[in-house]
């Protein structure tokens, strides 16, 4: 691309938006909590979803109290230890992650990222939350119902699903689906914002290539998920009809304990590609704003341009595209046609060539830069280094012979958190740390952030790293009770129980960051404006924290890229996107 | 700098546990050792990987460390580079894929002179049919199933008459023999998994799934469930017996018929 330098404020003229077209609140109802603020959202959703993320993590304690010390706590019996995994990986895959990153990150994120005022429909913004919150609700309550939440597994498969003697039959299983389809209502509402903002939102000379990658993660993310959640709602909706109507749609005839149901001609496998035609473009829904939001800390605090922006972006929707043909890698043993594993596995194989592009691009962008050890820089460290151990641990999971004798063993469990588990929680902390600075005004506190970090991220590896060894053996996931199994040795219980001490000490250490959070909101050092010098335009504000409207009388204009850091001849060691200048030479714009 | 150190720990300490820690694959008692070959190689590629990219960013956290006067290069990108690593990876993914394909493909076809055994999973044991001396099973579904055919078997179809019912036992089957597994299920999903033949297939019910397998060894294996079946999952085990021929036709000469049970 040839280096042509122009006055670009000449050609883009600041935009002007009338006050009146927002709706400012009126009163403290308005202001904090029926808000039609994209902030006040995100941190609405944030909070909702750490407070639910902390109910799950005490479900992991309970997992790992009965798989480490079986029996030690009389109150985890079967019935109770399925309600704890089913419940503990719906939150954390779906209220948790899914959330946080779209509905935290993304309302908080891309009107300023893009140079906005606010999402283009603040109402149905503050109803997606709102709604998100009642499926959320309704998740809590069903732990207070007659029989408590379903014990169907995540995976929700029928027909145990909905056959009685299934923990949770009464109300957990109704509960469960009526959250989900009210979770997915809610989330079209946020979606069609988030997506509709990009497009036509972005702030004058903020071209799509010259989006920070974290709002590109999020975007085609949301963009996925609004493609992908539909058919987890309609799986939903059929699974309700073939409990409360009648209908046997995922039913055959079958009998239960003795007795013939009169279901007959439905098909369990029908649901189990609805749900990972969900499921798997699941997955990149909470990976992709990981991988943007990454690139994003990397960048900042190595002072350095990402490497390779545009294969960066081409990365995040080539994933994007390719991950709603590979959802059948979940079923290789589930007795669909055999023949299928052919396709399947090249697809999710090929998926491994531009996600390691990214790798390489991140670890690329550290060489020959000028690195940082902040808080958030480290989380990105700790997220390559799982990152990388998940997705090679995929590799195995994907090549559909080498997935059959590992499918549904503890290696399983071993690979899913460690790729979209602990990879995206560490990015979720890290970009915590990064932009606390600019809701609260505050940093949050250095030390107890490195203790934090450094609990969380080894004691995560030394969880899971070994578990994968537990599925090598043979051992299946979702098992209440391992005793007496013939291929469990000595040692390997003794690993259980080492396991679960370590799950104990990392979910404690997350006291000390909840601790931080609210403590820093007042002791917390004051950040000023752009605390990590960094280029976007969240960090360019007229006032931090942000007021509603974000930008006061005039609209950023965008001159560059956002990754203009240690350019040559400039004077600071980064140029913010909004300020004028002669185009460099990375801006793909 | 100690970042760095840590980042070269993780590397040393995850080879070690590797080689060192005492957990691995059962011992292989079936012919799908080119199973485990695939996923050795598969350990080897992204092994070699895992350490090549946390060293280097190992490598990157010292070298470029933020010293005062550090100032971080100004490259926005290296086509070339970037060229050489998709290659690079796409190489690894055919290396580990390719012949991860062929072993799939002999996984998929059964050989002609395999023995069909029907296991039938319900909550929360297994049980067995094989065929009698027509070589052959009878039909069944579980629209016939009572409490006289807990298994559904069709009692107007004359090839399901000699078969022979295990319900609830231990199973035995013949080394060195191929062997078709037909699953079925009565009531929710199951999974027939012997960790020690490294072959597993979910069962369905009002579906008939299968895998086959040739056991190697002689000895006695746990089956396992490895799909969730309810509350009682991780007890729904059983035991399959590997023996020679003359045992096998031993045992085979004490089990009952479907007719002999329905008289």
């Amino acid at each position: 691309m040839a280096d042509i330098p122009h006055d670009a404020s000449a050609t883009v003229p600041p935009a002007e938006l009338e006050e009146m077209e927002l709706y400012h609140p009126h009163s403290w109802w308005t202001k904090y909590v029926f808000s039609q603020d994209a902030k006040v959202i995100a941190v609405q959703y944030a909070a909702t979803a750490l407070v639910i993320g902390f109910v799950a993590l005490v479900l992991s304690w309970l997992i790992r109290l009965q798989l480490g010390f079986p029996g030690l706590v009389e109150f985890i019996d079967a019935d109770r230890y399925y309600q704890i995994i089913t419940m503990h990986g719906m939150i954390m895959v779906v209220y948790l992650l899914t959330a946080l990153f779209l509905g935290g990150f993304g309302n908080y994120l891309i009107p300023l990222m893009v140079g906005a005022r606010d999402m283009v429909f603040p109402y149905a913004n503050m109803l997606s939350f709102w709604l998100y919150f009642v499926a959320v609700m309704l998740l809590v309550i069903s732990f207070f119902v007659p029989g408590g939440p379903t014990g169907a597994g995540w995976t929700l498969y029928p027909p145990q699903a909905i056959l009685s003697n299934t923990p949770g039959q009464q109300w957990g299983i109704m509960l469960m689906l009526v959250s989900l389809i009210i979770f997915i209502i809610g989330f079209t509402m946020g979606g069609l914002n988030y997506t509709v903002t990009v497009l036509q939102a972005r702030a004058r000379g903020m071209t799509l290539m010259r989006l920070p990658l974290t709002i590109w993660g999020i975007f085609v993310a949301t963009v996925m998920a609004l493609l992908a959640f539909p058919a987890l709602f309609v799986a939903a909706v059929m699974m309700l009809f073939d409990k409360y109507l009648g209908t046997s749609f995922f039913m055959p005839t079958l009998v239960e304990m003795g007795e013939q149901l009169s279901y007959g001609g439905g098909s369990p496998i029908l649901f189990q590609h609805l749900f990972w035609f969900f499921g798997h473009p699941e997955v990149y829904i909470v990976a992709l704003p990981a991988f943007g939001i990454v690139s994003d800390l990397i960048s900042t605090h190595a002072r350095r341009n990402i490497f390779g922006y545009r294969m960066m972006v081409w990365a995040i929707v080539g994933i994007g595209v390719l991950s709603f043909v590979v959802w059948a890698h979940h079923m290789y043993v589930s007795g669909m046609n055999p023949y299928f594993g052919f396709f399947f596995a090249t697809t999710t194989l090929i998926i491994a060539v531009p996600t390691a592009i990214k790798v390489y691009n991140w670890v690329l962008t550290l060489w020959r830069g000028d690195i940082h050890f902040n808080p958030p820089m480290l989380f990105a460290l700790g997220f390559i280094v799982t990152f990388v151990n998940g997705g090679l641990s995929g590799l195995f999971l994907g090549n559909v012979v080498v997935d059959v004798p590992l499918s549904d063993t503890m290696f399983v469990v071993a690979h899913f958190h460690m790729v979209m588990g602990v990879a995206p929680i560490l990015v979720i902390f890290g970009a915590i740390y990064h932009w606390y600075p600019k809701v609260t005004g505050r940093m949050l506190g250095d030390g107890m952030a490195k203790f934090h970090f450094w609990v969380t991220f080894l004691g995560a590896y030394l969880i899971f790293f070994p578990m994968h060894y537990l599925g090598l053996m043979g051992l299946p996931r979702r098992y209440f009770d391992t005793a007496d199994i013939m291929i469990m040795s000595d040692s390997a219980h003794a690993l259980n129980a080492f396991i679960s001490i370590m799950a104990f000490i990392v979910g404690f250490a997350q006291i000390v960051f909840v601790f931080n959070l609210i403590w820093s909101l007042r002791h917390g050092k004051p950040s000023g404006p752009n605390p990590w010098r960094a280029t976007t335009l969240e960090w360019q504000t007229p006032t931090t924290p942000p007021p509603h409207g974000n930008w006061g009388d005039h609209l950023p204009n965008v001159y560059r890229w956002a990754y203009d850091y240690s350019v040559p001849g400039a004077k600071e060691d980064f140029i913010p996107q909004n300020e004028p200048g002669s185009v460099t030479k990375g801006d793909p714009a | 700098m100690i970042v760095a150190v840590i980042m070269v720990v993780i590397v040393v300490g995850s080879i070690l546990f590797h080689f060192f820690s005492p957990w691995w694959f059962s011992p292989l008692a079936s012919n799908w050792g080119y199973i485990d070959s695939t996923l050795v190689l598969t350990f080897a590629i992204t092994g070699v990987v895992f350490a090549a990219v946390v060293l280097f960013v190992a490598y990157c956290l010292y070298r470029f460390r933020h010293q005062e006067g550090r100032k971080a290069s100004y490259e926005p990108e290296n086509k070339r580079l970037e060229g050489w690593l998709t290659a690079l990876t796409a190489g690894g993914v055919i290396a580990m894929l390719t012949p991860g394909l062929f072993v799939w493909a002999q996984y998929v076809e059964v050989p002609q002179e395999a023995t069909d055994i029907e296991v039938i999973g319900q909550q929360w044991l297994w049980n067995f049919r094989l065929p009698g001396a027509d070589g052959k099973l009878g039909s069944a579904d579980n629209r016939l199933v009572s409490g006289d055919n807990t298994l559904g078997i069709n009692v107007d179809d004359p090839l399901g008459q000699d078969d022979l019912v295990v319900e609830g036992g231990e199973l035995y089957i013949p080394v060195d023999k191929p062997v078709r597994f037909l699953l079925r299920s009565i009531d929710v999903l199951h999974d027939f998994y012997v960790p020690e033949f490294r072959a597993k297939m979910d069962m369905i019910p009002g579906s008939v799934t299968y895998f086959w397998v040739t056991p190697t060894q002689t000895g006695t294996y746990e089956i396992l469930c490895a799909e969730l079946c309810g509350v009682g999952h991780s007890y729904m085990r059983g035991t399959v017996n590997v023996v020679t021929d003359e045992e096998y036709q031993e045992w085979l000469a004490s089990q009952s018929s479907f007719a002999d049970l329905a008289s």
